[in-house]
Protein backbone atom coordinates (compact mmCIF):
# COMPACT_ATOMS: atom_id res chain seq x y z
CA UNK A 1 0.00 0.00 0.00
CA UNK A 2 1.28 3.19 -1.18
CA UNK A 3 -0.80 5.96 0.69
CA UNK A 4 -2.11 3.48 4.03
CA UNK A 5 -0.64 1.59 6.58
CA UNK A 6 -2.79 -0.63 8.63
CA UNK A 7 -1.27 -0.60 11.95
CA UNK A 8 -4.14 -3.21 13.84
CA UNK A 9 -6.18 -4.92 11.14
CA UNK A 10 -7.42 -7.01 13.96
CA UNK A 11 -10.73 -8.41 13.68
CA UNK A 12 -12.85 -7.67 16.62
CA UNK A 13 -16.01 -9.84 14.97
CA UNK A 14 -13.68 -13.15 15.33
CA UNK A 15 -13.82 -12.57 19.30
CA UNK A 16 -17.45 -13.12 19.92
CA UNK A 17 -16.91 -16.99 18.49
CA UNK A 18 -13.98 -17.64 20.97
CA UNK A 19 -14.39 -14.57 23.41
CA UNK A 20 -16.14 -14.08 26.41
CA UNK A 21 -14.40 -16.70 28.96
CA UNK A 22 -14.37 -13.92 31.68
CA UNK A 23 -10.90 -14.01 33.26
CA UNK A 24 -9.65 -10.88 32.73
CA UNK A 25 -9.58 -8.34 35.08
CA UNK A 26 -11.74 -5.88 35.66
CA UNK A 27 -11.25 -3.14 34.19
CA UNK A 28 -12.36 -0.56 37.21
CA UNK A 29 -9.83 -2.65 39.89
CA UNK A 30 -6.51 -2.04 37.80
CA UNK A 31 -6.28 1.54 38.71
CA UNK A 32 -8.88 3.74 38.33
CA UNK A 33 -11.19 3.05 40.45
CA UNK A 34 -13.34 5.38 38.73
CA UNK A 35 -13.59 5.64 35.11
CA UNK A 36 -14.51 2.91 32.77
CA UNK A 37 -12.10 2.23 30.12
CA UNK A 38 -11.67 -1.23 28.81
CA UNK A 39 -9.88 -0.84 25.38
CA UNK A 40 -6.80 -1.11 27.68
CA UNK A 41 -7.17 -4.15 29.28
CA UNK A 42 -5.64 -7.16 28.45
CA UNK A 43 -6.79 -10.42 27.38
CA UNK A 44 -6.70 -13.35 29.24
CA UNK A 45 -7.09 -15.96 26.78
CA UNK A 46 -4.07 -15.86 23.97
CA UNK B 1 -19.00 11.05 8.95
CA UNK B 2 -19.98 7.87 7.63
CA UNK B 3 -21.46 6.23 11.20
CA UNK B 4 -18.78 3.16 10.33
CA UNK B 5 -15.57 4.75 10.09
CA UNK B 6 -14.02 7.39 12.92
CA UNK B 7 -11.21 9.78 11.27
CA UNK B 8 -8.91 12.38 13.35
CA UNK B 9 -5.63 14.08 12.93
CA UNK B 10 -3.41 13.90 15.64
CA UNK B 11 0.20 14.38 16.44
CA UNK B 12 0.94 14.86 12.80
CA UNK B 13 -1.17 11.94 11.88
CA UNK B 14 -4.47 10.68 10.29
CA UNK B 15 -6.10 8.33 11.70
CA UNK B 16 -8.72 6.07 10.66
CA UNK B 17 -10.38 3.57 13.17
CA UNK B 18 -12.68 0.95 11.73
CA UNK B 19 -15.19 0.88 14.47
CA UNK B 20 -16.80 -2.41 13.88
CA UNK B 21 -13.85 -4.73 13.10
CA UNK B 22 -11.71 -2.40 15.53
CA UNK B 23 -8.91 -2.09 12.87
CA UNK B 24 -6.46 1.00 12.82
CA UNK B 25 -5.11 2.75 9.74
CA UNK B 26 -2.25 5.41 9.27
CA UNK B 27 -3.11 7.49 5.73
CA UNK B 28 -2.06 10.09 3.44
CA UNK B 29 -3.93 13.23 3.07
CA UNK B 30 -5.74 12.45 -0.27
CA UNK B 31 -7.09 9.15 1.68
CA UNK B 32 -8.19 10.73 4.71
CA UNK B 33 -9.84 13.51 2.57
CA UNK B 34 -11.50 11.20 0.07
CA UNK B 35 -12.79 9.54 2.91
CA UNK B 36 -15.46 12.72 3.36
CA UNK B 37 -16.59 11.51 0.18
CA UNK B 38 -16.17 7.57 -0.15
CA UNK B 39 -19.52 6.23 0.90
CA UNK B 40 -21.48 9.09 -0.94
CA UNK B 41 -20.33 9.89 -4.39
CA UNK B 42 -18.92 8.19 -7.43
CA UNK B 43 -14.54 8.24 -8.05
CA UNK B 44 -15.14 11.11 -10.90
CA UNK B 45 -16.80 12.98 -8.46
CA UNK B 46 -14.39 13.33 -5.93
CA UNK B 47 -11.72 13.39 -8.55
CA UNK B 48 -13.91 16.51 -9.00
CA UNK B 49 -14.43 17.63 -5.72
CA UNK B 50 -10.41 17.37 -4.68
CA UNK B 51 -8.72 18.44 -7.97
CA UNK B 52 -7.25 21.74 -6.42
CA UNK B 53 -5.04 19.86 -4.00
CA UNK B 54 -4.58 16.23 -5.34
CA UNK B 55 -4.09 14.91 -9.32
CA UNK B 56 -6.49 12.62 -10.37
CA UNK B 57 -4.42 10.01 -10.79
CA UNK B 58 -3.22 10.09 -7.04
CA UNK B 59 -6.93 9.68 -6.37
CA UNK B 60 -7.46 7.01 -8.61
CA UNK B 61 -4.70 4.72 -6.19
CA UNK B 62 -5.83 6.10 -3.40
CA UNK B 63 -9.92 5.47 -3.82
CA UNK B 64 -8.25 1.53 -5.16
CA UNK B 65 -6.18 1.19 -1.55
CA UNK B 66 -9.28 1.99 0.21
CA UNK B 67 -11.47 -0.65 -2.12
CA UNK B 68 -8.75 -3.36 -0.76
CA UNK B 69 -9.02 -2.37 2.52
CA UNK B 70 -13.35 -2.65 2.30
CA UNK B 71 -12.87 -5.92 0.11
CA UNK B 72 -10.72 -7.36 3.46
CA UNK B 73 -13.50 -6.19 5.81
CA UNK B 74 -11.39 -3.30 7.85
CA UNK B 75 -12.86 -0.52 6.50
CA UNK B 76 -16.63 0.53 6.61
CA UNK B 77 -17.18 -2.61 8.17
CA UNK B 78 -20.68 -3.48 9.21
CA UNK B 79 -21.39 -4.52 12.52
CA UNK B 80 -21.72 -8.12 12.79
CA UNK B 81 -25.16 -9.12 12.67
CA UNK B 82 -24.58 -11.80 15.64
CA UNK B 83 -23.69 -9.06 18.14
CA UNK B 84 -27.08 -9.25 19.95
CA UNK B 85 -26.25 -12.70 20.21
CA UNK B 86 -23.58 -11.98 22.89
CA UNK B 87 -25.18 -12.83 26.28
CA UNK B 88 -23.84 -11.33 29.43
CA UNK B 89 -22.75 -13.28 32.72
CA UNK B 90 -26.03 -14.92 32.71
CA UNK B 91 -25.02 -17.25 35.84
CA UNK B 92 -24.76 -14.26 37.61
CA UNK B 93 -21.14 -14.79 38.45
CA UNK B 94 -19.51 -12.85 40.63
CA UNK B 95 -16.11 -12.52 40.33
CA UNK B 96 -13.84 -9.36 41.73
CA UNK B 97 -14.53 -7.77 45.05
CA UNK B 98 -13.82 -4.15 46.15
CA UNK B 99 -13.60 -5.05 50.24
CA UNK B 100 -14.29 -1.89 51.61
CA UNK B 101 -12.00 -3.39 55.19
CA UNK B 102 -12.25 0.20 56.90
CA UNK B 103 -14.77 2.94 56.64
CA UNK B 104 -12.76 5.72 58.06
CA UNK B 105 -9.87 7.26 56.82
CA UNK B 106 -6.90 9.32 58.33
CA UNK B 107 -6.98 12.03 55.57
CA UNK B 108 -9.79 14.67 55.13
CA UNK B 109 -9.26 15.02 51.53
CA UNK B 110 -11.60 17.13 49.91
CA UNK B 111 -13.24 15.79 47.16
CA UNK B 112 -13.62 12.47 49.50
CA UNK B 113 -16.83 10.47 47.18
CA UNK B 114 -16.89 8.21 50.62
CA UNK B 115 -17.20 11.81 52.84
CA UNK B 116 -14.32 11.40 54.44
CA UNK B 117 -13.95 7.32 54.59
CA UNK B 118 -17.21 6.86 56.49
CA UNK B 119 -19.22 6.98 53.43
CA UNK B 120 -21.71 8.75 55.38
CA UNK B 121 -22.51 5.98 57.38
CA UNK B 122 -20.68 5.47 61.51
CA UNK B 123 -17.02 4.80 61.05
CA UNK B 124 -16.27 1.09 60.90
CA UNK B 125 -13.69 -1.48 60.71
CA UNK B 126 -14.53 -4.93 58.90
CA UNK B 127 -13.85 -8.05 61.13
CA UNK B 128 -12.75 -10.98 59.94
CA UNK B 129 -16.15 -13.07 60.49
CA UNK B 130 -17.68 -10.70 57.15
CA UNK B 131 -14.03 -10.29 55.79
CA UNK B 132 -13.72 -14.68 55.26
CA UNK B 133 -17.68 -14.40 54.30
CA UNK B 134 -17.03 -12.48 51.50
CA UNK B 135 -13.95 -14.33 50.59
CA UNK B 136 -16.16 -17.48 50.53
CA UNK B 137 -18.88 -15.31 49.24
CA UNK B 138 -16.72 -15.05 46.00
CA UNK B 139 -15.71 -18.51 45.73
CA UNK B 140 -19.06 -19.79 45.73
CA UNK B 141 -20.49 -17.45 43.45
CA UNK B 142 -17.40 -17.60 40.67
CA UNK B 143 -18.97 -20.40 38.90
CA UNK B 144 -16.08 -22.07 36.63
CA UNK B 145 -13.71 -18.36 36.67
CA UNK B 146 -10.60 -19.09 37.90
CA UNK B 147 -9.10 -15.93 38.41
CA UNK B 148 -10.68 -13.56 41.16
CA UNK B 149 -9.91 -9.94 42.49
CA UNK B 150 -9.87 -8.47 45.59
CA UNK B 151 -9.35 -5.11 46.35
CA UNK B 152 -8.63 -4.23 49.92
CA UNK B 153 -10.38 -0.57 49.81
CA UNK B 154 -11.70 2.02 52.06
CA UNK B 155 -11.55 4.03 53.36
CA UNK B 156 -8.02 3.56 54.42
CA UNK B 157 -7.17 -0.13 54.39
CA UNK B 158 -3.78 0.44 56.34
CA UNK B 159 -6.24 0.96 59.47
CA UNK B 160 -6.83 -2.32 59.18
CA UNK B 161 -4.24 -3.94 58.12
CA UNK B 162 -4.01 -6.99 60.30
CA UNK B 163 -7.38 -8.12 58.68
CA UNK B 164 -5.90 -7.58 55.10
CA UNK B 165 -3.36 -9.88 56.11
CA UNK B 166 -5.55 -12.26 57.39
CA UNK B 167 -7.42 -12.66 54.62
CA UNK B 168 -4.66 -12.83 52.22
CA UNK B 169 -3.85 -15.49 54.02
CA UNK B 170 -7.21 -17.70 54.29
CA UNK B 171 -7.56 -16.61 50.66
CA UNK B 172 -5.19 -18.72 49.97
CA UNK B 173 -6.51 -21.48 51.54
CA UNK B 174 -9.54 -20.84 49.66
CA UNK B 175 -7.02 -21.30 46.47
CA UNK B 176 -6.11 -24.40 47.27
CA UNK B 177 -9.25 -25.91 48.19
CA UNK B 178 -11.37 -24.66 45.40
CA UNK B 179 -8.62 -24.27 42.78
CA UNK B 180 -9.05 -20.59 42.16
CA UNK B 181 -6.37 -18.31 41.77
CA UNK B 182 -6.83 -15.36 43.89
CA UNK B 183 -5.22 -11.71 42.58
CA UNK B 184 -4.83 -9.18 45.54
CA UNK B 185 -4.70 -5.50 45.45
CA UNK B 186 -4.62 -2.84 47.42
CA UNK B 187 -5.65 0.88 47.57
CA UNK B 188 -4.14 3.30 49.76
CA UNK B 189 -3.03 6.59 50.73
CA UNK B 190 0.16 5.25 52.04
CA UNK B 191 0.05 7.76 55.13
CA UNK B 192 0.69 4.53 57.60
CA UNK B 193 3.03 2.66 55.51
CA UNK B 194 6.21 0.91 57.20
CA UNK B 195 8.93 -1.54 56.42
CA UNK B 196 6.65 -4.04 57.52
CA UNK B 197 3.28 -3.30 55.22
CA UNK B 198 5.36 -2.69 52.54
CA UNK B 199 7.06 -5.97 52.29
CA UNK B 200 3.47 -7.95 52.94
CA UNK B 201 2.06 -5.56 50.14
CA UNK B 202 5.09 -6.12 47.96
CA UNK B 203 4.88 -9.90 48.40
CA UNK B 204 1.33 -10.57 48.25
CA UNK B 205 -0.44 -7.89 45.90
CA UNK B 206 -0.44 -8.09 42.49
CA UNK B 207 -0.64 -4.19 41.97
CA UNK B 208 -1.10 -1.40 44.39
CA UNK B 209 -3.07 2.23 44.01
CA UNK B 210 -1.14 4.56 45.70
CA UNK B 211 -3.60 7.49 46.31
CA UNK B 212 -1.59 10.89 45.94
CA UNK B 213 -2.14 13.94 43.60
CA UNK B 214 0.94 15.01 41.68
CA UNK B 215 2.25 18.18 42.55
CA UNK B 216 3.25 18.81 45.81
CA UNK B 217 0.65 22.18 46.13
CA UNK B 218 -2.23 20.23 44.13
CA UNK B 219 -2.06 17.35 46.96
CA UNK B 220 -1.62 19.49 49.77
CA UNK B 221 -5.19 21.85 48.61
CA UNK B 222 -7.17 18.63 48.38
CA UNK B 223 -5.75 15.88 50.54
CA UNK B 224 -5.20 17.07 54.26
CA UNK B 225 -4.85 15.63 57.36
CA UNK B 226 -6.81 15.05 60.22
CA UNK B 227 -5.36 18.37 61.42
CA UNK B 228 -5.57 19.76 58.37
CA UNK B 229 -2.58 19.83 57.02
CA UNK B 230 -1.02 19.11 53.83
CA UNK B 231 -0.31 14.95 53.30
CA UNK B 232 2.34 15.57 50.56
CA UNK B 233 6.00 15.18 52.84
CA UNK B 234 4.49 12.52 55.02
CA UNK B 235 3.24 10.46 52.25
CA UNK B 236 5.75 10.43 49.43
CA UNK B 237 8.29 8.93 50.72
CA UNK B 238 6.63 6.00 51.76
CA UNK B 239 5.27 5.66 48.17
CA UNK B 240 9.20 5.94 47.13
CA UNK B 241 10.37 3.37 49.88
CA UNK B 242 7.11 0.57 48.37
CA UNK B 243 8.37 1.27 44.63
CA UNK B 244 12.06 1.26 45.21
CA UNK B 245 11.32 -2.65 46.58
CA UNK B 246 8.64 -3.49 44.40
CA UNK B 247 10.72 -4.96 41.50
CA UNK B 248 8.63 -5.63 38.45
CA UNK B 249 5.34 -5.92 39.94
CA UNK B 250 2.59 -3.79 38.99
CA UNK B 251 1.44 -0.49 40.95
CA UNK B 252 -0.03 3.10 39.78
CA UNK B 253 0.74 6.49 41.71
CA UNK B 254 -3.20 7.30 41.19
CA UNK B 255 -3.66 11.12 41.15
CA UNK B 256 -7.05 12.76 40.79
CA UNK B 257 -8.00 15.83 39.38
CA UNK B 258 -10.54 18.57 39.78
CA UNK B 259 -11.72 22.26 37.99
CA UNK B 260 -8.51 23.42 40.37
CA UNK B 261 -5.50 21.23 38.30
CA UNK B 262 -6.85 21.20 34.85
CA UNK B 263 -3.13 21.47 34.12
CA UNK B 264 -3.19 17.48 35.20
CA UNK B 265 -0.49 16.91 33.03
CA UNK B 266 1.87 18.74 34.83
CA UNK B 267 1.00 16.30 38.14
CA UNK B 268 2.02 13.40 35.69
CA UNK B 269 4.97 14.58 35.10
CA UNK B 270 6.00 15.56 38.73
CA UNK B 271 5.16 11.74 39.24
CA UNK B 272 7.80 11.09 36.26
CA UNK B 273 10.48 13.10 37.88
CA UNK B 274 10.12 11.83 41.35
CA UNK B 275 10.74 8.19 40.05
CA UNK B 276 7.16 6.96 39.39
CA UNK B 277 6.61 5.34 36.02
CA UNK B 278 3.18 3.77 36.18
CA UNK B 279 0.60 6.46 36.64
CA UNK B 280 -3.22 7.38 36.40
CA UNK B 281 -4.53 10.92 36.77
CA UNK B 282 -8.33 10.36 37.41
CA UNK B 283 -11.64 13.14 36.32
CA UNK B 284 -13.12 14.01 40.36
CA UNK B 285 -16.06 12.09 40.14
CA UNK B 286 -18.91 14.37 42.27
CA UNK B 287 -22.10 15.98 42.45
CA UNK B 288 -21.90 18.87 39.60
CA UNK B 289 -22.31 21.53 42.07
CA UNK B 290 -19.38 21.21 44.17
CA UNK B 291 -16.90 24.35 43.10
CA UNK B 292 -14.10 21.62 42.65
CA UNK B 293 -16.01 19.71 39.88
CA UNK B 294 -15.16 19.45 36.62
CA UNK B 295 -17.98 21.27 34.16
CA UNK B 296 -18.92 21.08 30.69
CA UNK B 297 -17.10 24.69 30.63
CA UNK B 298 -13.89 23.15 31.51
CA UNK B 299 -14.25 20.55 28.58
CA UNK B 300 -12.28 22.79 26.32
CA UNK B 301 -9.18 22.96 28.46
CA UNK B 302 -9.21 19.62 29.36
CA UNK B 303 -9.34 17.81 25.75
CA UNK B 304 -6.23 20.34 25.35
CA UNK B 305 -4.71 19.02 28.33
CA UNK B 306 -4.80 15.39 27.11
CA UNK B 307 -3.62 16.41 23.72
CA UNK B 308 -0.51 18.02 25.25
CA UNK B 309 0.02 15.68 27.57
CA UNK B 310 0.27 12.92 24.46
CA UNK B 311 2.86 14.92 22.24
CA UNK B 312 5.45 14.82 25.58
CA UNK B 313 4.22 11.52 26.14
CA UNK B 314 5.62 10.40 23.05
CA UNK B 315 8.69 12.21 23.38
CA UNK B 316 9.43 10.18 27.18
CA UNK B 317 8.28 6.95 25.63
CA UNK B 318 10.59 6.79 22.97
CA UNK B 319 13.49 7.23 25.77
CA UNK B 320 11.85 5.31 27.95
CA UNK B 321 9.15 2.24 27.62
CA UNK B 322 8.35 1.82 31.24
CA UNK B 323 6.83 5.36 31.03
CA UNK B 324 2.68 4.25 31.76
CA UNK B 325 -0.28 6.60 32.00
CA UNK B 326 -3.16 4.13 32.39
CA UNK B 327 -5.56 6.08 29.54
CA UNK B 328 -2.90 6.42 27.09
CA UNK B 329 -2.38 2.54 27.43
CA UNK B 330 -4.11 0.68 24.18
CA UNK B 331 -3.27 -2.53 22.82
CA UNK B 332 -4.66 -2.97 19.57
CA UNK B 333 -4.12 -6.42 18.98
CA UNK B 334 -4.22 -8.37 22.09
CA UNK B 335 -6.68 -6.24 23.97
CA UNK B 336 -10.30 -7.42 25.14
CA UNK B 337 -12.69 -9.43 23.01
CA UNK B 338 -15.74 -8.29 22.12
CA UNK B 339 -17.81 -9.34 24.77
CA UNK B 340 -15.74 -7.61 27.06
CA UNK B 341 -16.15 -4.57 25.01
CA UNK B 342 -19.84 -4.15 25.32
CA UNK B 343 -20.04 -5.01 28.79
CA UNK B 344 -17.99 -2.66 30.33
CA UNK B 345 -16.54 -2.72 34.03
CA UNK B 346 -19.46 -5.67 35.44
CA UNK B 347 -19.93 -3.60 38.39
CA UNK B 348 -22.98 -5.08 39.82
CA UNK B 349 -23.17 -8.17 38.10
CA UNK B 350 -19.45 -9.55 38.42
CA UNK B 351 -18.25 -6.81 40.50
CA UNK B 352 -19.32 -5.91 43.58
CA UNK B 353 -18.20 -3.68 46.68
CA UNK B 354 -18.49 -4.74 50.25
CA UNK B 355 -18.76 -2.82 53.24
CA UNK B 356 -18.05 -3.17 56.86
CA UNK B 357 -20.76 -4.72 57.52
CA UNK B 358 -20.66 -7.18 54.73
CA UNK B 359 -23.47 -5.19 53.07
CA UNK B 360 -23.24 -5.57 48.75
CA UNK B 361 -23.71 -2.72 46.64
CA UNK B 362 -22.91 -2.69 42.62
CA UNK B 363 -19.50 -0.89 43.23
CA UNK B 364 -17.76 1.26 45.54
CA UNK B 365 -18.76 4.41 44.28
CA UNK B 366 -22.34 3.86 45.09
CA UNK B 367 -21.51 2.65 48.79
CA UNK B 368 -23.37 4.43 51.57
CA UNK B 369 -26.84 5.04 49.50
CA UNK B 370 -29.23 2.72 51.03
CA UNK B 371 -31.19 2.12 47.17
CA UNK B 372 -28.24 0.76 45.76
CA UNK B 373 -27.77 -1.85 48.68
CA UNK B 374 -27.80 -5.42 46.51
CA UNK B 375 -27.21 -7.71 48.90
CA UNK B 376 -25.48 -8.95 51.94
CA UNK B 377 -22.24 -11.94 51.87
CA UNK B 378 -24.21 -13.55 54.35
CA UNK B 379 -27.77 -13.52 53.03
CA UNK B 380 -26.46 -13.28 49.24
CA UNK B 381 -28.01 -11.25 46.53
CA UNK B 382 -31.58 -9.92 47.46
CA UNK B 383 -32.39 -7.25 44.69
CA UNK B 384 -32.49 -9.57 41.56
CA UNK B 385 -34.06 -6.73 39.84
CA UNK B 386 -30.76 -4.30 40.49
CA UNK B 387 -28.15 -6.26 39.15
CA UNK B 388 -30.24 -7.03 36.04
CA UNK B 389 -30.65 -3.25 35.63
CA UNK B 390 -26.78 -2.84 36.08
CA UNK B 391 -26.42 -5.96 33.73
CA UNK B 392 -28.59 -4.22 31.28
CA UNK B 393 -26.76 -1.12 31.28
CA UNK B 394 -24.09 -1.67 28.17
CA UNK B 395 -23.40 -0.48 25.04
CA UNK B 396 -25.90 -1.92 22.96
CA UNK B 397 -28.41 -0.98 25.60
CA UNK B 398 -27.93 2.89 25.89
CA UNK B 399 -28.92 5.33 23.39
CA UNK B 400 -26.36 7.35 22.95
CA UNK B 401 -23.58 4.66 23.14
CA UNK B 402 -25.20 3.12 20.25
CA UNK B 403 -24.19 5.30 17.50
CA UNK B 404 -20.77 6.36 19.09
CA UNK B 405 -17.65 5.58 17.63
CA UNK B 406 -15.86 4.62 20.67
CA UNK B 407 -18.37 2.70 21.96
CA UNK B 408 -15.67 -0.70 22.10
CA UNK B 409 -13.23 1.00 23.57
CA UNK B 410 -14.65 2.99 26.47
CA UNK B 411 -17.27 0.06 26.88
CA UNK B 412 -20.45 2.89 28.19
CA UNK B 413 -18.58 4.58 30.94
CA UNK B 414 -18.92 4.53 34.48
CA UNK B 415 -22.08 4.11 35.87
CA UNK B 416 -21.37 6.04 39.06
CA UNK B 417 -20.79 9.00 37.07
CA UNK B 418 -23.91 8.24 35.03
CA UNK B 419 -25.94 8.89 38.03
CA UNK B 420 -24.19 11.19 39.78
CA UNK B 421 -25.26 13.67 36.78
CA UNK B 422 -28.29 12.38 35.39
CA UNK B 423 -29.57 9.93 38.19
CA UNK B 424 -29.30 7.18 35.26
CA UNK B 425 -27.18 5.06 34.54
CA UNK B 426 -28.30 4.41 31.49
CA UNK B 427 -27.72 8.19 30.40
CA UNK B 428 -23.72 8.39 30.46
CA UNK B 429 -21.81 11.41 31.86
CA UNK B 430 -21.31 13.60 28.61
CA UNK B 431 -17.87 15.48 30.49
CA UNK B 432 -16.41 11.34 30.80
CA UNK B 433 -17.64 10.88 27.33
CA UNK B 434 -15.62 13.77 26.03
CA UNK B 435 -12.69 13.12 28.09
CA UNK B 436 -12.94 9.35 27.06
CA UNK B 437 -12.96 10.06 23.26
CA UNK B 438 -10.23 12.23 23.42
CA UNK B 439 -7.99 9.95 25.35
CA UNK B 440 -8.68 7.23 22.97
CA UNK B 441 -7.40 9.40 20.22
CA UNK B 442 -4.69 10.12 22.48
CA UNK B 443 -3.65 6.65 22.78
CA UNK B 444 -3.73 5.80 19.54
CA UNK B 445 -2.12 8.46 18.16
CA UNK B 446 0.80 7.64 20.79
CA UNK B 447 0.97 4.29 19.06
CA UNK B 448 1.28 5.33 15.73
CA UNK B 449 3.72 7.23 16.38
CA UNK B 450 5.49 4.43 18.61
CA UNK B 451 5.28 2.32 15.81
CA UNK B 452 7.07 3.97 13.40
Amino acid sequence: MKYIKTISGSNMKDTILKGGCGECQTSCQSACKTSCTVGNQKCENR
Amino acid sequence: MDGRIHKFNLNNRNIVLDINSGAVHVVDDVVYHILDYYSTRSLEEIIDLLKDRFDGNTIKEAYDEIKILIDNGVLYSEETSTMNKIKYNEDNVVKALCLHVAHDCNLRCKYCFASQGDFKGDRSLMNLEVGKRALEFLVENSANRRNLEVDFFGGEPLMNFELVKELVYYGRELENKSNKHFRFTITTNGLLLDDEKIDFINEHMDNVVMSLDGRKEINDNMRKTVSGQGSYDVILPKFKALIEKRGDKDYYIRGTFTSYNLDFSKDALDFYEKGFKKISIEPVVTEPDEEYALREEHIETILAEYESFSKDYIEIKKKDKDFLFFHFMIDLDQGPCIAKRVTGCGAGAEYMAVTPEGDLYPCHQFVGDENFKIGNVFSGIEKDELREEFKEANVLNKDECRSCWARYYCSGGCHANAYNTNRDIMKPYKIGCEMEKKRIECAISILANLLE
